[in-house]
């Protein structure tokens, strides 16, 4: 024992006279640190109730409660989550997986309540005292829990597209594809979003899966032209899914098309095993476009005998003679029609209604009629020189394209409107081998036309002059050609709120001259077949039907669909239409066996 | 067998005779589950000769908890909030390795800054959990300012694990891919300015708790661990270093940064609980000396987590690994296989107390004092929670 180690312990008393570690008061309250994970914030108007939260939290201490101020909103789910904080273990896997980055926690360290209820609450929905709390844990910037950005679709750069029409987007590959069904949070928004009620999730798991036939199955449940859906349709699932909140959507439309190209068609019939027993009932549909055919697929899945009138010389409708081959070739719509005229459809070619057979004839020899004849004819700009020969119209130059035919454009070409008709006639001409001006009279922002086709045009070469109001067509010295008198337009804000209106500039008035011009402004409907009486009975507005339940018309027997009777006018929508109808007739040829909801030969929800 | 130390043959591992307890020589104590001298829940079954123990029997099964099949249970990401729990005083292990054995089977590679943060995050642990040693080992011989100051300061540094990860004793920081987030702004300054009370601390208890006549006297000469006992009763750690073999596997088989940091192993002469603990003094201090490098070298931008796929349905393809770290008391161990699913197919965690209180106990606390048990006890740094996972 040496003297230095008894005396060094009484050193303990220097700290006697140091600051204490304790508070004296230890009442008061020290905030948590910034980002201490305490309870949790919902800013619910952020939210929109995906259910990642909920999937990814191991002690289910979240469920998805239903909230009533947020049902119904397009994009949300109208669930909000409700947490249990007897089960909860504060991990914050909920605040990382947030789609919306709007699930957050405080920095509050203690809660006190002498309601044991008080601790399972709605966050965001039921008031918290710490709702409001500035700080608290939030998902670092540059972390995250599934991959934000999209697998690139590989495309065919713009100089070699627009040498042809070969497809632009070349499909993804089947290592593409699985990473990018990997994407998915399996919310289900995109469902109730597609017009179709297709199952997303679903098809996007068979591919994780590597399971091609069961989403094969999947995708038909709803809709019968899944390879031309996944190509060219207005992908509204893509819109709306929460992924793309703080990334880029899932790229749902790709997936789809991926499942339909990995499986061939030779092997259709074995997959999706359609056993047809007749019915004995007998429907008439009239136009064989997405509408028409979706009809009859379902309808002919329910035995009865579909006979489909089409005036044109092949079947697709506007899916044929308006989507040019570069977004949709013709070897995948064919592969999409092959499989339902398989199931015994009858389509009669080169059969317009009014002309080669009364529609009053249909009613009397047919149990039901499902008309759905779209938008085919070009509205018109309501300028002065319109007729001239060299004005031509989108749809014509499209259809020309589509059947092989020369539409005759020339070397300079102007194409009027900013819709997707317009876009692909400029594309369609620039494949051609024109120079292309796209004249608009409002922003390119405004543009009804998809965003992509926007882009891909002004890739190819089209150049997009917005803002620019036609005013008048004349004459051109050469009788080739044809001039257009347009003017610069202001926008200017509606006073009521609604979208800017342009309005022309007088000063602002230039002449260009063009080999021809192209008109595409719309599009309406062409129901003169229907005699006035039947018009009057049919109840049709502004050259459209107004459908009621199951897209029944007033005339019991007659139904209708697709873009002479919906407002938004594209594919998805005319096969929903379509499915919608079989089911209408459903109930109007067997109501004793019709239910809400319906069951195929394998037991599964239809 | 070979063994590095040749000594092996010496060691007498035969069970002993147990004592005859009906010649009413002997008294039978249970010291444990519930005893503050014990250093978790695990109970002594212990005979007595007068105050001399005899016999010595380690019981354990009062802390199992079922960790490693509630994980074959969870998804990959979910697992990594239960395995901190395996742990109490040192959770983030758990977690590296946790997330390190993943990373190793799924191949992904960790970025820079988040090698760092990590490293800089279990240095820490480190810390915080020799500061709660030292309290417990200085308590254990009845001296009970030491543990008032050392409770105290741990907490100081479990407000720098607050700020850096989000929450004090359960961080869930370390993510399989990286680091939940980067340091936040200021927390370098409050990381020096706590290092620098650290030292200044511990050159107090140094003074006080070593320097200190009746804790030399009760420390020195208990529990000698020879040598030759290191391998086949596979001592590790401090334990181990302190009977000379510089044996650490940061420097061995360095993971993480640590082979760019500038460290030399502690080894000691003195393999009983005084030089166990003056060992682990100094170790104490390398750790905060580690930190001040980490906040030196860390990045400060740059991503800290590498690319994942969508965690909501991870599957990890089928594998096997055996990854490990130096915790504070030796070799900390994850082993585990995954079968391609989206679940793990088995974790086996091995913790350095599952011999150190077991095994070594037994041996060690034989002959020894009644009164001088639980400081034995401590000085071996054990974990019953670890144990049993």
């Amino acid at each position: 024992m040496n003297l230095r180690d008894l005396l060094s312990p009484f050193f303990v008393w220097q700290r006697a006279f140091e600051k204490p570690y304790t508070s004296i008061r230890p009442t008061i309250d020290r905030p948590g640190a910034p980002a201490y994970r305490g309870f949790h914030i919902n800013v619910s108007e952020e939210c929109v109730g995906c259910g990642s939260c909920h999937s990814i939290c191991q002690n289910h201490a979240i469920d998805m409660v239903p909230v009533a101020e947020f049902e119904g909103r397009t994009g949300d789910s109208g669930l909000r989550p409700r947490f249990d904080y007897g089960r909860c273990c504060w991990c914050g896997l909920c605040v990382d997986i947030c789609t919306a980055a709007s699930l957050r926690m405080s920095n509050e360290y203690a809660w006190i309540s002498e309601d044991p209820d008080e601790f399972h609450f709605t966050a965001g929905i039921d008031d918290k005292p710490w709702q409001n709390n500035e700080h608290g844990y939030r998902r670092a910037e540059g972390y995250h829990l599934y991959p934000p950005k999209r697998i690139e679709m590989e495309m065919l750069s713009p100089d070699v597209s627009v040498q042809s029409f070969e497809e632009v987007a070349r499909g993804y590959s089947e290592a593409q594809a699985k990473l990018e069904a990997d994407r998915c949070v399996e919310c289900g928004i995109c469902v109730a979003t597609c017009p179709a009620h297709m199952d997303v999730p679903d098809y996007i798991h068979s591919i994780r899966d590597g399971d091609y036939e069961k989403g094969l199955q999947l995708m038909y449940r709803t809709n019968p032209f899944p390879a031309t859906c996944g190509r060219i349709c207005t992908r509204r699932c893509e819109s709306v899914c929460p992924v793309g909140i703080l990334g880029e959507p899932v790229a749902i439309r790709w997936l789809k098309r991926f499942i339909v190209d990995q499986v061939d068609a030779q092997d259709y019939q074995r997959i999706l095993n359609d056993q047809i027993i007749e019915s004995g009932h007998r429907v008439a549909i009239i136009g064989a476009g997405p509408g028409g055919l979706s009809a009859a697929y379902y309808l002919r899945k329910k035995g009865h005998a579909v006979t489909v009138f089409e005036a044109g010389e092949t079947a697709g409708g506007m899916l044929r003679y308006g989507v040019p081959s570069y977004r949709l070739p013709d070897a995948d719509l064919d592969k999409d029609i092959a499989y339902i005229v398989s199931l015994g459809v009858d389509i009669r070619y080169n059969t317009r209604i009014g002309k080669d057979i009364e529609f009053e004839q249909l009613l009397q020899d047919y149990d039901a009629v499902f008309l759905s004849t779209g938008l085919s004819v070009p509205s018109n700009m309501r300028i002065q020189g319109e007729d001239h020969a060299r004005v031509l119209s989108g749809l014509q130059v499209l259809a020309d394209v589509a059947s092989g035919r020369d539409p005759g454009i020339g070397r300079q070409v102007a194409v009027i409107g900013g819709g997707n008709v317009a876009m692909d006639a400029a594309r369609v001409s620039r494949r051609l081998g024109a120079d292309v001006t796209i004249l608009y009279r409002r922003r390119i922002a405004d543009m009804p036309a998809d965003a992509e086709e926007i882009h891909e045009s002004q890739e190819e070469g089209c150049n997009i002059v917005p803002q620019a109001i036609p005013v008048e067509i004349t004459t051109a010295d050469n009788p080739q050609q044809v001039s257009i008198k347009w003017g610069e337009a202001e926008m200017v804000q509606d006073p009521k709120g609604g979208r800017p209106r342009p309005v022309l500039q007088e000063d602002r008035m230039h002449t260009d001259t063009y080999d021809c011009i192209i008109s595409a402004i719309g599009q309406g409907s062409d129901l003169d077949f229907l005699s006035k009486e039947n018009q009057q009975q049919l109840a049709i507005e502004w050259g459209k039907f107004t459908p009621g339940e199951y897209q029944q018309s007033a005339l019991q027997k007659v139904f209708v669909g697709g873009d002479v009777a919906n407002r938004t006018a594209d594919a998805i929508s005319a096969i929903e239409d379509g499915h919608h109808a079989a089911r209408g007739i459903e109930r109007l040829l067997n109501p004793d066996e019709f239910t809400t909801t319906q069951t195929d030969n394998t037991g599964e929800l239809t | 067998m070979t063994l590095s130390t040749g000594h092996s043959a010496a060691l007498d591992f035969a069970q002993p005779e147990p004592p005859d307890l009906s010649s009413g020589k002997y008294v039978k104590l249970w010291q444990g589950p519930q005893h503050p001298g014990i250093t978790g829940n695990m109970s002594l079954e212990l005979v007595l000769d007068g105050d001399t123990i005899v016999s010595c029997k380690t019981h354990v099964g009062y802390l199992h908890r079922g960790f490693e099949k509630l994980m074959e249970r969870r998804t990959f990401i979910q697992n990594f909030t239960v395995v901190c729990r395996i742990a109490v005083p040192e959770p983030t292990f758990n977690e590296y390795l946790y997330s390190h054995a993943v990373e190793e089977i799924s191949g992904i590679e960790v970025p820079e800054r988040a090698i760092w943060l990590r490293t800089m995050n279990l240095e820490m642990m480190r810390l915080a959990s020799f500061l709660m040693w030292i309290g417990g080992q200085s308590g254990a011989f009845g001296q009970y300012t030491v543990p008032n100051w050392t409770l105290a300061y741990r907490d100081y540094v479990l407000d720098l694990f607050e700020e850096m990860t989000g929450a004090r004793i359960y961080h869930m920081y370390i993510v399989p891919g990286g680091v939940r987030a980067g340091l936040p702004d200021g927390f370098e300054e409050r990381a020096r300015k706590i290092m620098k009370g650290a030292e200044k601390l511990l050159d107090q208890i140094e003074r006080v708790m070593f320097n200190n006549v009746v804790f030399k006297a009760r420390s020195k000469g208990l529990g000698i661990i020879t040598p030759d006992m290191v391998d086949p009763y596979g001592i590790v750690g401090p334990n181990a270093r302190a009977c000379g073999l510089a044996r650490d596997i940061r420097k061995d088989e360095p993971y993480l940064a640590y082979d760019r940091l500038d460290f030399e192993t502690i080894s000691g002469n003195e393999p009983d609980a005084y030089g166990r603990a003056y060992l682990r003094l100094q170790e104490t201090r390398q750790s905060i000396n580690l930190i001040r490098q980490c906040l030196d070298h860390a990045p400060t931008d740059g991503p800290f987590q590498a690319d994942m796929p969508n965690v909501l349905h991870w599957k990890v393809p089928a594998g096997e690994t055996y990854v490990k770290a130096e915790c504070t008391r030796g070799e900390y161990g994850y082993y585990m296989v995954t079968d391609g699913s989206e679940f793990v197919r088995r974790v086996h965690v091995r913790g350095p107390s599952y011999t150190h209180a077991i095994a070594v106990m037994e041996r060690l606390a034989v002959g020894t004092n009644i009164a001088d048990i639980a400081g034995l006890m401590v000085s071996l740094h054990t974990y019953p929670p670890e144990i049993e996972r």
